[in-house]
């Protein structure tokens, strides 16, 4: 008699791309905007990134409910250390925040892929990346999601961050400046777009510096290339 | 029976003692899913999880103390996640932990044994002893046993007895040794490390030899590479040796030299 196995699962792919890019003076952390769920389209206008301290943002790929309640959790938690403290929690310190409450739910987990990025207590960006349970490390740059297979190739070549395990220890923030920063960001998403079907509409992109916090969208394109083939056939006719 | 200390925290800055609902506050405890089949549940969340069970770890004793080695490469099925993973674990300024297994696994519970190790220094006015720190953590684990947690872990300290060396892992095994080595790497690594080692070593000597072995094994073990850490655990404590990038140590120990061909090639172009 073989098992029954549950045909519902509490789980589901919501899809999407995140990247962080750290600087030694700023931060970049971008994700596009697509929320999906099987082939179907939910919305092409749902914001993936969570602002959790002030120099510390989240961007979240992956079952987006967890993703929220994750959210939620971390903001709450914020809050409790604000009044216990009367200060603002800084990036490393969330990250550890972080870390432990995903691995709370270690038998029931968030299916949520983060990158936490932001500025560290002397001003030098910081980027985090995360597994689905809370194993983390503290890297230059990183991409999580759908397209982060497609995105982390072209990172490593462009970025080039040493290793922060080498002796002697040397940097890992990447020396470029924010605006190159930015325009690799929007690069790296057009690409992602092109070949991961679960990437596109737009990418939100959040900057992270000594002057705040400042945010820019831009626009990806909106359907596949054999679509917009067919469409192009239609009118034709 | 569970080890619940590591959320003991949580819970209690929540409600404080005094439940806002008025109702009784249930204890301190990992949440778990309504499903019916726990274990076929499990086994969907750790493919879920994947943990990174490529690796390469090692740690052996010699007359100057202890050595600790390790890969630094993080494999999800076929893709490499990362280059960078930090697999020795500093657990207090004289005893380090290794990883290998399930990285999330192994850096909490990492975390929190250099709590319970700080707490004991606290309470009993001593630094806790190896044998003590590893017994804490084989606890912990066994209390998770059947759970799907997976580590395989060393620990390795210097205390009062002098250096101390224990194997570890998530079946709740804690067995006492000279020399080990953990993870998909490690064949490649003892054979290294078995035809090299002498108790009578001196740091340089050691040091090489882990790195020798850890180089060994990211060769031939697609799932282990990055950069190969070396540590040493003295009287005064442990001391990061260094940190080389594999793809560099291969043309170290395997230097190119110009061929004959090459050679002739330039003197002929020359004035």
């Amino acid at each position: 008699m073989t098992k029954q196995h549950a045909n519902w699962s509490p789980y589901d792919n919501n899809g999407g791309s995140c990247v962080a890019i750290a600087g030694s003076d700023y931060c970049v952390i971008a994700a596009d905007t697509r929320m999906s769920t099987g082939y179907n389209i939910l919305t092409r206008d749902y914001s993936k990134i969570s602002h959790l301290a002030e120099k510390c943002v989240m961007a979240s790929s992956g079952f987006q409910a967890d993703v929220k309640a994750l959210q939620k959790v971390l903001s709450a938690r914020h809050l409790t250390y604000q009044h216990q403290h009367n200060k603002q929690m800084s990036c490393p310190a969330m990250a550890q925040l972080l870390s432990n409450t995903l691995y709370y739910k270690r038998f029931f987990p968030y299916y949520s892929f983060n990158v936490l990025g932001g500025l560290d207590s002397e001003g030098k960006g910081c980027v985090f990346t995360y597994d689905a349970v809370g194993s983390y490390e503290r890297v230059g740059y990183s991409s999580q999601g759908s397209g982060s297979t497609l995105i982390m190739p072209f990172l490593d070549n462009q970025l080039k961050s040493p290793s922060p395990l080498l002796l002697p220890a040397q940097d890992a923030v990447t020396p470029l400046s924010e605006a190159e920063a930015v325009d690799l960001v929007k690069t790296v998403f057009a690409s992602a777009t092109e070949r991961d079907i679960y990437t596109g509409d737009k990418v939100e992109i959040v900057i992270l510096n000594a002057g705040g916090i400042h945010r820019e969208f831009m626009d990806l394109r909106k359907t596949d290339a054999f679509t917009e083939e067919c469409m192009f056939m239609i009118d034709l006719f | 029976m569970l080890d619940t200390t590591a959320l003991e925290s949580f819970p209690s800055l929540i409600s404080h003692g005094i439940n806002v609902a008025g109702e009784i506050s249930a204890p301190p405890s990992f949440q778990l899913p309504n499903s019916n089949d726990f274990d076929g549940f499990v086994k969907e969340t750790i493919q879920m999880v994947k943990p990174a069970k490529g690796t390469t770890t090692l740690a052996f004793i010699f007359k100057e103390g202890v050595m600790v080695a390790a890969d630094s490469r993080a494999s999800m099925g076929g893709y490499i996640s990362s280059q960078s993973v930090k697999k020795i674990i500093e657990i207090n300024p004289y005893m380090l932990g290794t990883m290998a297994g399930g990285a999330a696994d192994c850096q909490f519970w990492h975390r929190n044994l250099g709590i319970k190790c700080r707490l004991h220094e606290l309470a009993n006015k001593r630094r806790i002893s190896v044998t003590g720190a590893s017994k804490l953590l084989a606890n912990i684990l066994y209390s998770y046993r059947g759970m799907g947690l997976s580590v395989g872990t060393m620990i390795a300290g210097w205390d009062e007895t002098g250096p101390g060396l224990y194997y570890v892992d998530s079946e709740g095994g804690r067995l006492k040794g000279n020399r080990f080595s953990v993870g998909s790497g490690s064949p490649y690594a003892y054979g290294v490390l078995d035809s090299g080692y002498k108790y009578d070593m001196s740091v340089e000597e050691a040091s090489e030899l882990a790195r020798r072995a850890i180089y060994h094994a990211t060769f031939r073990d697609g799932a282990s590479g990055g950069v190969a850490s070396v540590y040493y655990v003295g009287p005064t404590g442990w001391k990061k040796l260094s940190g080389d990038d594999v793809g560099e140590l291969h043309y170290h120990y395997n230097p190119v030299t110009p061929s004959t061909v090459e050679q002739e090639m330039v003197e002929a172009a020359g004035p």
